[in-house]
């Protein structure tokens, strides 16, 4: 924000510490109302908002909370932002991004607890990141501001807990890389978000079984680094895809269709998918247990992957 | 004067123009004609500068040439050639030119009008002095994001005209059916908005209207609702003329006679004879010359070329 001038956060909560995490501390005293702007509870209004302004030559980040209540926004964020530059022939562009916080947990429930990564990677015109790191979540952000097209950028609260010291300085995370956090040669293990870190948690253990994972955090759910995917699963011939959303249609379900279309030669196993069942988050925190992917169920799909190959 | 009729008669001849090539299927996309609304666009647009935004909607070839858009850009996107105004890829519904402060519309029902709010709030960010006017339908006054917009550009004083052409139909459907109220100027009295409703077909009383309105979102007194009531002569969409019975739509002939009479241009044609404002000769020159620029327009669409299939994938992102 401080180095350019065209950069505004909008969205509700922005002027509450612990509306956003924390994350937008400071903003306020540093840069003003004029550009941290909190608003009525108004998704589609304030959304279209930051789209409309996008299109006059401003960089908005439009924040919203709790993901959930982006339905309110569908229309600026697909009909209008995804669809725009390709409706005006590339005369317009539409940088805006959009950041959506997921709630999981907590007890919750079914309407704040939603993962909708994969509804906006299914609509041309968007891109679709998530970062499972402070470094990413930095670098990702300012490649979000900086790119010309609209951007989802989707944080999650279970990530929030994780500290490190990240530069001071601008950097980027370039949209539509991913980033291999463990080389391996038994198996791929592709993950987003915060199941990087469930998956890192059963690949030490897997490591100490003797199985060498491959692991390839994501970060950009699209466009997907298709080339990081397909060399991991050509030289380790299995794959295991672990999301934070539900399986019917799901990210994990382009990543494995990917992989049968352009690598099946090479596939020395079936593929396993570790997603939310598709069933709406339940509030009992003992239906939660079972209702989010964790280490163990990751640990599950990479030993029946390679137990499959092993018969 | 001159400039105001000039603008309604190029709406009119362009609107008019596209009729035969549609009921030929030279034209396939849809095209909602402005033909009755004239006075709106050409009255509002002329108290704006190049440097005011607008935002339209999916009847938004009337405001596309008011803000200076030009024919051959539209008219070729009406063909959907490569060198329409958005290449062929938005159609009738999505006209745009940036340079001339038009910067989109869409067709669905009140999407722009939250972006218009967020232009408005751009320039504001950036304290400049731009007006943006959000064009829209009665029919929009049905949708939720009207109202936090209004709400939302209220709180903020945004330099911003919410401007609801009201002509009586949202599609097929009259305004006594979808509405408790005829009056859309009140929906923004409970949010503080200073509002105005205006005959829509009397392009003076909108373009003074308009004056006032620009000057005072200029000043930070904004933002500012009007009402324009018109009616189209045309159907919602192509160039049924929608007399109950004989057509698709379902308006009574007595009430399109009676809306005839009140034609903008005509209404507009009377006073200024009657008045000496501009002679005889003034208005055929113009007209003539209107005739032969949307004649030129549809000959320098249908000679440019389609758009490239090896093409259909560029533009999705910058």
């Amino acid at each position: 924000m401080a180095s350019d001038p065209s950069v505004f956060l909008i969205g509700q909560g922005v002027k509450s510490p612990w509306y956003v995490g924390n994350t937008a501390k400071g903003l306020l005293d540093r840069f003003g109302e004029n550009r941290v702007i909190d608003t009525p509870v108004s998704e589609n209004a304030i959304t279209g908002a930051a789209v409309g302004a996008a299109i006059a030559g401003m960089k908005p980040v439009v924040v919203h909370p709790r993901m959930d209540f982006m339905f309110y926004a569908f229309d600026p964020i697909i009909n209008e932002a995804a669809n725009w530059c390709y409706m005006s022939g590339g005369k317009a562009s539409v940088p805006v991004v959009i950041w959506g916080i997921i709630n999981r947990g907590g007890e919750q429930a079914a309407q704040h607890s939603q993962a909708l990564h994969t509804m906006f990677a299914h609509i041309p015109g968007l891109k679709v990141v998530m970062p499972s790191t402070p470094y990413d979540a930095k670098g990702l952000m300012i490649a979000a501001i900086n790119d010309p097209n609209p951007v989802v950028f989707i944080d999650d609260r279970w990530l929030y807990e994780n500290e490190e010291v990240v530069p001071g300085d601008m950097y980027e995370v370039k949209i539509g890389k991913s980033v291999i956090r463990k080389t391996g040669k038994d198996i791929t293990l592709v993950a987003i978000s915060y199941v990087v870190h469930e998956a890192l948690k059963a690949v030490s253990k897997l490591t100490q079984e003797g199985i060498d994972v491959e692991l390839i955090d994501l970060r950009t759910a699209k466009p997907l680094d298709r080339d990081i995917i397909l060399k991991s699963v050509k030289k380790t011939g299995r794959l295991v895809v672990a999301d934070v959303g539900w399986q019917t249609c799901g990210l994990a379900a382009e990543i494995v269709a990917l992989v049968m279309e352009h690598a099946f030669p090479y596939l020395r196993a079936l593929a396993k998918r570790v997603t939310l069942p598709d069933c709406p988050a339940p509030a009992s925190s003992v239906l939660e247990k079972v209702y989010y992917p964790d280490a163990v169920n990751i640990l599950a799909a990479v030993r029946q992957v390679m137990n499959y190959s092993s018969r | 004067m001159e400039q105001l009729y000039r603008m309604m008669v190029r709406i009119r001849f362009c609107e008019e123009s596209l009729v035969e090539p549609i009921l030929k299927g030279e034209i396939r996309c849809p095209c909602h004609l402005y033909s009755g609304e004239e006075a709106v666009a050409a009255g509002i647009c002329a108290a704006l500068t190049e440097q005011d935004y607008i935002f339209s909607t999916h009847r938004s070839h009337g405001h596309f040439l008011a803000k200076g858009g030009s024919m051959n850009e539209l008219i070729a996107e009406v063909y959907c050639r490569e060198s329409g105004c958005s290449r062929g890829r938005g159609g009738s519904m999505h006209l745009i030119d940036l340079d001339k402060g038009m910067i989109g519309s869409a067709p669905i029902v009140a999407g722009t009008i939250s972006l218009a709010l967020g232009s408005a709030l751009a320039v504001s960010i950036r304290r400049e002095e731009r007006v943006t006017v959000s064009f829209f339908g009665d029919g929009a006054t049905g949708e939720g994001v009207l109202y936090e917009s209004l709400n939302f550009a209220s709180l903020k004083k945004l330099p911003m005209i919410f401007a609801c052409e009201n002509n009586l139909y949202a599609t097929h459907m009259p305004i006594q059916d979808c509405r408790v109220s005829n009056d859309i100027y009140r929906i923004a009295e409970p949010f503080c908005i200073e509002s105005h409703v205006v005959n829509g077909n009397d392009v003076l009383a909108v373009y003074d209207t308009a004056c006032e309105a620009v000057e005072k979102c200029r000043n930070g007194q904004g933002p500012i609702f009007l009402e324009l009531r018109t009616y189209r002569l045309r159907g919602h969409v192509g160039p049924d003329d929608n007399i109950q019975g004989t057509h698709m739509d379902i308006r009574p002939k007595e009430e399109i006679e009676c809306w005839l009479r009140k034609d903008p241009i005509k209404v507009f044609e009377d006073y200024v004879v009657e008045y000496h404002l501009l002679d005889g000769q003034t208005l055929q020159k113009i007209q003539r010359d209107a005739e032969i620029e949307v004649a030129e327009a549809h000959t320098f669409a249908k000679r440019s070329p389609m758009p490239d299939q090896k093409e259909l994938m560029h533009y999705v992102f910058e």
